[in-house]
């Protein structure tokens, strides 16, 4: 695009393309998982107007995909609301470290902003504020929309057409979940006391599947790991900005 | 309303309080102390672990073979690749070890 394009224009539409051109990647690498949550949702016992609910309301990818498993086992309501609420709870680091740089923008347009703020949009945001230039809405709507749009619209998708598959065992559907969840677990590898941490959820979950009994062993390995980092020595080397 | 939907609307309420949560509460203060922070940094990697460990009490080799082949493919690769390459390594297995 040349500058004279761009001139013309309001400033606001080319912020707005700059955020959408963005956002591509992200739909493409979520929307399969999308269309993977309508199908499992619907194979756990969701409608396929409360998959798209789902995605349209929480708009995100792993805790929903923790919402459905666990609704599939029959844990109690508030306890998988509590394990939605545990795996966004990365959200609210997120939200501090982005929250000054909106802080000018109207009330309205925030709330709006802190409703779609998920993994890679956080990252687009980051990355804009390094590069020194200020993040506005349009920029970041731009990046956000598309992704909210095709994320919510392929999850309809996918529980439409996930009720036409007959035997989803046969296709290996049932373990999907935990093949998907240690690639997030594996995606946060970088962090501080990872594979202690890691360790340390594996086995109390394990022990506490066994003892306690299922769901229990979810809220116990999860404790086991955070309490793990919390107590550890801590060396300045391992700090760092979510 | 049906129970469900309860549960979808509590669990959007709940993820917009972590969005907006941090923002609103911890901007408030000027540090936050750094044992606080080594346990939220732990949180998502603990949870998500809790998910996966278990499962593998009740998997065959085929699901074992799964899982180790996607966290090989997962050291170099994306989480498509390395869920693509799980997905095809169970679909296979199950063919020849049930």
């Amino acid at each position: 695009m040349s500058s004279s394009t761009i001139a013309e224009r309001p400033r606001t539409a080319s912020d707005f393309w700059e955020g959408a051109r963005l956002s591509v990647p992200v739909m493409v690498a979520s929307g399969p998982f999308a269309v993977l949550f309508g199908a499992l949702a619907v194979d756990n016992g969701f409608s396929v107007f409360e998959a798209f609910l789902m995605s349209a309301a929480v708009f995100g990818g792993a805790s929903q995909m923790v919402g459905i498993e666990l609704f599939g086992q029959h844990v109690a309501p508030w306890l998988i609301v509590l394990s939605i609420f545990a795996v966004n709870f990365r959200h609210v680091l997120y939200s501090a470290a982005i929250g000054r740089h909106l802080a000018h923008w109207p009330l309205i347009q925030q709330a709006i902003a802190y409703f779609i703020l998920t993994d890679p949009q956080y990252a687009i945001a980051e990355r804009k504020v390094e590069s020194g230039r200020k993040v506005s809405f349009s920029f970041y709507m731009g990046a956000a929309l598309p992704v909210y749009l095709s994320w919510t619209a392929l999850s309809g998708l996918g529980a439409f057409f996930g009720r036409m598959i007959p035997d989803t065992q046969a296709l290996g559907v049932d373990f999907l979940l935990p093949i998907y969840f240690l690639g997030l677990v594996m995606g946060f590898r970088k962090r501080p006391l990872w594979l202690p941490v890691v360790a340390a959820s594996a086995v109390a979950s394990i022990v506490a599947y066994k003892f306690v009994g299922s769901p229990w062993h979810v809220s116990i390995g999860a404790l086991a790991g955070v309490l793990f980092a919390a107590f550890m020595p801590i060396r300045p080397s391992t700090r760092h900005e979510p | 309303m049906s129970t469900t939907i309860w549960i979808i609307l509590a669990a959007a309420v709940a993820t917009y309080l972590t969005r907006i949560g941090g923002h609103l509460v911890m901007s408030r203060f000027e540090r936050i102390h750094p044992r606080v922070e080594a346990g939220l940094n732990a949180v998502p990697a603990a949870v998500l672990t809790t998910l996966v460990a278990p499962e593998m009490l009740h998997a065959g080799p085929a699901e074992w073979l799964a899982i180790a082949v996607a966290a090989l493919v997962a050291l170099r690769g994306g989480l498509m690749a390395m869920f693509l390459a799980g997905a095809v390594v169970l679909i296979v297995a199950r063919q020849f070890m049930g």
